[in-house]
């Protein structure tokens, strides 16, 4: 532009003759977007803001509160899973004493039978000792008189049978 | 002028002229590529802000995030820089923000003109943020808030010497303010107008200037970025000056 | 030929004020690295800090600026 080349200095900035342009043109871009601005854009974002900033303070107390009602449920189930325990064991338990009875009966029977055998047992041993015994003196009695006999002893038969008994006891 | 003498024809200033949309003189009302691209900016801006969260979703699109990040974090910097009783200059302090940050994004545009590097531009925004704040301080704390400028923590004798320093930075402020952003975008574009300019005059090795130019746009996005946040974060500490005064 | 000089005196005075931006990228990278020799120290106190470095490059980096301006204006306002 010639003209204000010529009317100016070389800096266009310092030309004075636009000043008064740039500043009324600048005033009212000024008065235009500080009233888009503080009337329109600003209250705007704020209650987006504000907004957002409710909801997420509403998000945390509902997460807050179902937190706490899944840590009752979880204590429900934990107390419900004890009382499961407890019962089961109550049930093995009572299982066991039950067998451990049965057991025990079963096992005292066994021992009345095995103690009513083996006195039964011990007896015909004691009878067949016996018998063993009697037979033994009778034998050696006899023996006794034999040889008695053959070596021409006269011998009653009372004083053979305290011989014999008396040497029977002593190897007893 | 240089670019007549020189062999290279490189205009850098020439990108930063204000020209009327319409053809003829520049009056105060007449549209011109100021009015063009300051619209634009505001288009932007509420496109972001008002059309980027217009879903009020509860998970946000990708553009309603960035509307909300953009208010996040403007809203925590003026909340941390400058105090929670700041917050009802937030909306001043957000419109501050998107507009320069949107002018020097659009300004990166090729054939864009970028707003914020006119002195004229910043100045204005700089001073209104300035007498503001002063007018704020003494409103809220009366002459109390001359205090700012004596340093009560120092020896006496030192007093009137960083009082007179105090007072020196604190109406140098404005200046630093405005020209730190307009110096910061014109020194980008006419860099990489230069650059763009040796690229024409290298011939074989025209890539050369055409890769410097791609670094340095990436650098002048970071700039862009950064000089926003910083005008930004610069209102909210005189802000925080304003109202608590109390060294 | 009076002209000549003071655009020579002009262009010569832009070159010298570049010397300015050194000392600014001298600042910011002093500030930068120091935040960053701090922020190693203490990780945890870095995050609330980036906000101050971000001021303090600002104040470094707008000195550079201004030698950038002193440039611009001796090239194309004298």
């Amino acid at each position: 532009m010639a003209e204000t080349a010529a009317s100016g200095p070389g800096m266009p900035q310092l030309d004075v003759t636009t000043f008064s342009n740039q500043i009324f043109w600048l005033v009212v871009a000024m008065v235009v977007l500080y009233f888009v601005m503080s009337r329109v854009a600003l209250p705007r974002v704020a209650s987006v803001l504000a907004d957002r900033r409710s909801a997420i303070t509403a998000d945390i107390a509902a997460a807050e509160e179902y937190k706490l009602k899944a840590q009752e449920a979880e204590e429900a189930f934990k107390k419900a899973e004890a009382d499961a325990r407890a019962e089961a064991a109550r049930i093995v338990e009572a299982a066991k004493a039950e067998m451990q009875e049965a057991l025990n009966a079963q096992i005292a029977k066994a021992d009345a039978e095995i103690a009513s055998k083996s006195a039964e047992s011990e007896k015909r041993i004691r009878e067949i000792t016996a018998n063993a015994v009697e037979m033994v003196n009778e034998v050696s009695t006899d023996v006794t008189k034999d040889i008695l006999a053959a070596f021409d002893v006269k011998a009653d038969a009372r004083s053979v049978n305290a011989a014999v008994k008396a040497q029977m006891k002593g190897d007893a | 002028m240089a670019e007549e003498s020189g062999g290279l024809h490189i205009a850098p200033m020439d990108q930063f002229r204000v020209e009327s949309l319409f053809g003829g003189d520049i009056a105060w009302y007449t549209p011109t590529n100021v009015t063009l691209w300051m619209a634009l900016t505001v288009v932007a801006a509420t496109l972001l802000m008002v059309f980027g969260a217009r879903g009020r979703a509860m998970v946000p699109s990708r553009a309603q995030s960035a509307a909300e990040m953009t208010y996040g974090f403007i809203y925590k910097m003026v909340e941390d820089v400058a105090g929670h009783d700041a917050v009802r200059f937030f909306p001043y302090i957000f419109t501050l923000f998107m507009f320069v940050l949107f002018a020097n994004l659009l300004g990166l545009i090729p054939f864009a003109f970028t707003t914020t590097s006119h002195i004229a531009v910043t100045a204005v925004l700089a001073f209104t943020v300035f007498f503001t704040v002063t007018a704020l301080g003494f409103i809220l704390h009366g002459t109390k808030f001359l205090k700012l400028f004596w340093v009560s923590s120092a020896p006496l004798a030192l007093r009137p010497v960083l009082a007179l320093i105090e007072v020196i930075s604190y109406f140098v402020r404005p200046v630093s303010h405005s020209i730190r952003l307009a110096g910061a975008m014109m020194a980008g574009h006419a860099v990489a107008k230069v650059f763009a300019g040796f690229a024409a005059a290298l011939g074989a090795f025209f890539f050369l200037p055409i890769l410097a130019v791609t670094a340095l746009y990436a650098l002048e996005l970071l700039v862009a970025v950064i000089q926003a946040y910083v005008f930004t974060i610069l209102t909210c500490v005189y802000l925080k000056d304003a109202l608590h005064p109390a060294h | 030929m009076e002209g000549d000089i003071v655009q020579m005196g002009a262009y010569i005075g832009a070159g010298l004020a570049c010397l300015g931006m050194g000392g600014a990228g001298i600042g910011v990278g002093h500030v930068a690295g120091n935040y960053l020799a701090g922020a190693l120290r203490n990780p945890s106190a870095a995050a609330g800090q980036t906000a101050f470095l971000f001021i303090g490059i600002a104040f470094a980096e707008a000195l550079g600026i201004f030698s950038f301006l002193v440039a611009l204006l001796l090239m194309f306002a004298v």
